[in-house]
């Protein structure tokens, strides 16, 4: 029945059979906020934000070294330490496997030293493809472990946020990490040294109610999720349908619980003018 | 198939066990309360206040679940708003400013997940516990009396020393939640109570707790007496802690180290 084809010509690449079709598909991504659709690379191009409504999509730890670091700034640190474990617990070796697999890092955070705009600092970014970001003893280790370091050699901390919380598997491991990273954010802190954190979608549990909310300055990917609980467990505790805009950056800033929303093609900018703001300054 | 984690979940949950306001009337019978965070409201689901232990002044601070049913709606069974956590972090700041060391009962299936609690920044609450424990000045003892359930309850455990009962619970996340996330079965909750590890047995195998308070004469005046003689003991022995901020970093410091490997 190939002639009555005529009547149906395709309006895209993804509405045509076959081949075609897949082969469009896996280069083109649709916007969740306007559905528009882009090709990967042209979205690669826009610091992956939507080049019509401005969405945010999600991005790598790498991609984003590469959107605020000086040129091949970035030196890596703490990259051979990762999880070992600790309860034996149910299929977690398989899991930490395919996360590595999915995200091709070892951890969910990587750290390291970077220059922004010139000003040098300790950095470090969250992966949300290597199981949701969540925080392992590896990734409160590394974090601990990056904290001390900027304090040995009075460095700012500049850290991207993103994750689920604590990761189940490591039972009280992955709790504890909250008040160690806490810790060694305050020992930073009383050396009179800046600490400076981007949230983005999304920050969420222990993180948030950690190293994420401990920053002097706190600032905000927008139409970020950021919250302590999951919205869908306060619905089901609450039994009440959620706000608008519910524990997105705006909703934060509107509380009073971060300072700014900077989008991604500002952050390069506005990170190097404030770690320039914080620089230290010898008292004459 | 075995659940003993399971039956520990179920004791550490159970409503007749004493709570926090027990432990505080018995061994300390001139505590004074004093309410409100001064920033928004008073949370009943948290009490503190000072008392004398053997003569010296100490803050405590207590998550109250409440007993009859009204009592235990009003203090929203024990989980706590952003407000209390701020109260709490009020009381330990009065604590380090009067050289007073702290004792906190901790007992909740974790901090409340609401709208207003969310509005009025529960992250940042708890986060701000974390910090600022680790930084105060005098020694800290926490003892889980029931159920400790995730940053709701380490945002009271950042302690130099921290004791469970023997039937107490601590967890990242509880069973059923756990359970329901992994496998999409809350059935399966005593499968992931027995892999959480959160037994108080568990908790002293792995180093994060120092202490286990047997349960034999339970909310008994025999019970009460031999804490009150454990606490008493041990802050005699913190007081010849030289910095206990240090102590308490180099103890949560040290939390994971067996967690970890390098990879090869």
């Amino acid at each position: 029945m190939a002639f009555l084809n005529f009547r149906r010509r395709p309006d895209n690449a993804l509405e045509s059979g076959g081949r075609k079709k897949y082969a469009a598909a896996a280069e083109e991504v649709s916007c969740p906020n306007c559905h528009r659709t882009y090709k990967r690379a042209e979205l690669a191009l826009a610091a992956r934000c939507c080049p019509n409504c401005g969405h945010h999509f999600s991005m790598t730890a790498r991609e984003r070294v590469d959107l605020i670091c000086d040129k091949a700034s970035f030196a890596p640190l703490f990259e051979t330490l990762v999880s070992a474990d600790p309860l034996d617990f149910p299929y977690y070796q398989d899991k930490l496997a395919k996360a590595r697999a999915a995200s091709g890092e070892n951890e969910a955070v990587i750290c390291g030293t970077a220059s922004i705009g010139g000003a040098d600092c300790a950095l470090f970014i969250m992966e949300g493809k290597f199981m949701m970001g969540s925080m392992s003893a590896a990734v409160g280790e590394r974090l601990t472990r990056l904290f001390e370091y900027a304090t040995a050699h009075r460095l700012p901390v500049v850290g991207y946020t993103v994750s689920g919380g604590a990761r189940m598997q490591e039972g009280l491991y992955s709790l504890m990490q909250m008040a160690k990273v806490s810790g060694a954010v305050a020992r930073h802190s009383a050396a009179g040294l800046f600490y400076l954190p981007i949230l983005t979608s999304p920050t969420t549990g222990g993180v948030t109610a950690s190293f994420a909310m401990e920053g002097d300055i706190i600032l905000a990917e927008p139409g970020a999720i950021v919250g302590f609980a999951g919205a869908r467990v306060i619905e089901q505790t609450t039994r009440k349908s959620l706000p608008k805009g519910f524990q997105t950056a705006e909703f934060l800033l509107a509380h009073g619980f971060v300072d700014a929303i900077v989008p991604r093609a500002e952050q390069r900018i506005t990170l190097a003018r404030l770690l320039s703001l914080h620089a230290e300054r010898t008292h004459s | 198939m075995k659940t003993i984690a399971l039956d520990h979940v179920k004791i550490a949950r159970d409503s007749k066990r004493p709570t926090s306001l027990d432990y505080i009337h018995a061994i300390f019978p001139d505590f004074f309360e004093l309410h409100g965070d001064r920033l928004y409201a008073d949370d009943a689901a948290i009490v503190g206040g000072v008392a004398t232990l053997a003569g010296q002044p100490v803050t405590i601070i207590g998550i109250e679940k409440g007993k009859s049913i009204k009592e235990r709606n009003r203090r929203n069974f024990g989980a706590p708003h952003p407000e209390g956590y701020r109260k709490a972090l009020r009381l330990m700041r009065q604590a380090d400013k009067f050289h007073r060391p702290i004792i906190t009962f901790i007992d909740t299936s974790g901090a409340y997940c609401g709208i207003g609690a969310e509005e009025r920044g529960q992250g940042e609450a708890i986060a701000q516990n974390l910090v600022e424990m680790m930084g105060l000045s005098v020694p800290i003892i926490a003892i889980l009396i029931g159920e400790g359930g995730s940053g709701g309850a380490l945002a009271l455990g950042v302690a130099n020393r921290v004791w469970m009962l023997e039937h107490a619970i601590y967890s990242v996340i509880s069973p059923e939640g756990c359970a329901s996330i992994l496998w999409k079965d809350a059935a399966k909750a005593n499968v992931a109570a027995d892999s959480l590890k959160l037994t108080a047995a568990d908790a002293l195998s792995h180093g994060f707790i120092d202490k286990i308070i047997p349960e034999k004469d339970l909310g008994s005046r025999v019970f009460y007496k031999d804490l009150e003689k454990l606490l008493r003991q041990e802050l005699v022995q913190l007081a010849a802690v030289d910095d206990p901020a240090a102590a308490r970093y180099a103890r949560f410091r040290a939390f994971g180290r067996d967690a970890i490997k390098e990879q090869v």
